[in-house]
């Protein structure tokens, strides 16, 4: 019974997130393009919880669905840009569409190539201890990965500056 | 059974779309979206290895991606505003000043 609801879950979401993406790249009109971005964040959170991370699908949300998607469609308004935005010769759209599903195919032959990835079951992750999945990422986070965690937060601060520093009048 | 290879077909799939996006757009802001895109595609790869590896490696290195997203998206979205202050428009096409 939960394999089943497991399964829908997977296909409902992932269904609707290519759906959702397809719709991303190819409205006109870039507020569309921000809301479609908004649902497919949506279901790679809801993908997130199936693969035992709590933790980052609620990230997820707020970071992508709250700042991020909050910040595009800041931009989108401020500039209302009157530019189509495809490339003018469909020759180039072919040729674009054409490049990245070779890559595509690529990437399933590689995957396809390997039995291992066919037939193991996704298990969860392993926790004895019953601590949470917040717990678990905290002592991982805190312990081995502090110093990249402290990199990560200059660099946040260092965008920041950069960003308030380029888009300021002079 | 749900297993590794839906996950990662399904990582897959969206990444190309945003590939394709980035490739056939030229409205600067869809390309920036897209990129985001080809980001979230990654974190389900690496949300997807993590469950099968039993490690929370996966999951920790998803939020040093998510940072790099927002620097990247607040960066690109300045320089956007800045660009279009000066050229009056955001197609790729009509910012060939360096010839590229």
């Amino acid at each position: 019974m939960n394999a089943i609801l497991a399964n829908i879950g997977f296909w409902v979401l992932g269904i609707t997130a290519v759906v959702s993406a397809l719709f991303l790249v190819t409205r006109e009109n870039p507020v569309h393009s921000a809301l479609w971005m908004l649902l497919t964040f949506f279901c790679v959170a809801g993908i997130f919880v199936q693969l035992d991370a709590e933790f980052i699908a609620a990230i997820q949300v707020m970071v992508y669905a709250g700042a991020i998607l909050v910040l595009y469609m800041f931009v989108v308004m401020l500039l209302n840009p009157k530019s189509k935005g495809f490339i003018k010769m469909p020759f180039k759209v072919i040729l674009g569409g054409i490049v990245s599903f070779i890559v595509f195919l690529q990437i399933i032959m590689t995957l396809m190539g390997a039995d291992i990835i066919k037939t193991t079951k996704l298990t969860g992750i392993n926790d004895p201890n019953q601590l949470g999945n917040v717990k678990l990422f905290c002592i991982d986070l805190f312990t081995k990965y502090i110093v990249p965690f402290e990199i990560v937060s200059i660099m946040l601060l260092v965008a920041m500056i950069g960003a308030i520093v380029i888009a300021k009048k002079d | 059974m749900l297993t590794l290879a839906h996950y990662l077909v399904l990582s897959c799939i969206i990444f190309a779309i945003g590939m394709a996006g980035v490739l056939v757009r030229r409205n600067l802001i869809v390309m920036f979206m897209s990129l985001e895109l080809m980001l979230n595609a990654v974190n389900i790869n690496l949300a997807a290895f993590s469950n099968y590896l039993q490690s929370m490696t996966g999951q920790i290195y998803i939020v040093f991606v998510m940072a790099v997203a927002a620097a990247e998206a607040a960066v690109g979205l300045a320089l956007i505003i800045t660009m279009f202050r000066n050229k009056q428009t955001i197609n790729a096409d009509e910012i060939n000043t360096m010839r590229g």
